[in-house]
């Protein structure tokens, strides 16, 4: 319950912004946190919290795990790399040949999703292929 | 004479005090079957007061049962026996194995290529370094892999 404790604004905020199928699970003395938010923003807000309360995520005592409901097939997403292109991917895995590009800050169409770590995409030149999740972000 | 009417009155005053006990033990029981939630629940009668029996699924229902019982006419008091179930224990949390944990660990870091990354028994260990302004992308990316805990070794600049 410690932890609850600790991070009780985190689930609170949570809780209070609209975050679905929340669950909110302690063991051996980690809190999981997993739920689907409403929105990118409210995905950033939950991690603004959780970064004020652990900073720089040094304790190893939380795993969250939010998705992004307006994260689904047909809508749009935007490539959030460093600043390089986003590779295109014939399947789904970085040992897959790279048949595509798409630029940093460009909007992509979101075909279908294969799992957490990757989304089949099309850009706007009609390239299609499979980008890895963690450089899309949605567009609200 | 004043006698005899007292008396008759009296004894009209004991045959219409409520209801019989029967009677509103049908009337709790059809009032109960018109409420979903309380499908586990019954309730017997002796003299007026309910004793209110079987499962409901939590406090909010055995509240419920309650007043619901309470309500109907005749009933003087009620007994609230009923059990709450506990709530199932959650899911426990999955971990993902190790082989596909690194794997996915491995993509996640490859945009940060001073960035490295050991798994062991689900544990997922970040050292190397690091902007600070990457470190709450790189968590969102690495947390979301089912990984038992994040153990950030990173130097940030």
């Amino acid at each position: 319950m410690a932890l609850q404790d600790k991070y009780k604004e985190l689930v609170d905020t949570a809780k209070s912004s609209g975050v679905s199928d929340l669950q909110v699970r302690e063991q051996d003395n980690v809190l999981y946190i997993d739920g689907v938010a409403p929105s990118g923003s409210v995905k950033d807000q939950l991690w603004d919290v959780y970064g004020r309360i652990d900073p720089d995520f040094r304790s190893a005592d939380v795993v969250m795990n939010i998705n992004v409901s307006t994260m689904v097939a047909g809508a749009k997403a935007k490539v959030v790399t460093e600043k390089s292109n986003l590779n295109i991917r014939k399947g789904p895995g970085t040992d897959q040949p790279i048949v595509g590009k798409a630029a940093h800050s460009e909007t992509v169409t979101l075909v279908s999703k294969t799992n957490d770590q990757w989304w089949l995409i099309r850009t706007d030149a009609g390239e299609e292929g499979y980008a890895f999740a963690q450089y899309l972000s949605p567009e609200n | 004479m004043t006698g005899l009417l007292l008396f008759a009155a009296s004894s009209f005053v004991l045959q219409s005090c409520g209801p019989k006990d029967a009677d509103i033990s049908a009337a709790i029981d059809t009032q109960l079957k018109t409420i979903p939630d309380l499908a586990g629940v019954t309730a017997s009668v002796k003299d007026g007061v309910a004793t209110i029996a079987g499962e409901c699924k939590d406090e909010a229902t055995k509240a419920l049962a309650e007043s619901t019982v309470k309500g109907i006419k005749g009933v003087k008091s009620v007994m609230n026996n009923c059990t709450v179930t506990p709530p199932p224990a959650p899911a426990p949390v999955v971990i993902a194995p190790d082989d596909p944990l690194m794997k996915n660990v491995s993509d996640a870091i490859k945009d940060y290529p001073t960035v490295k990354a050991e798994v062991k028994d689900g544990v997922v260990t970040l050292t190397g370094e690091l902007k600070k302004s990457s470190l709450s992308k790189l968590m969102q990316a690495i947390q979301q892999l089912h990984p038992k805990k994040v153990e950030n070794k990173l130097t940030l600049k």
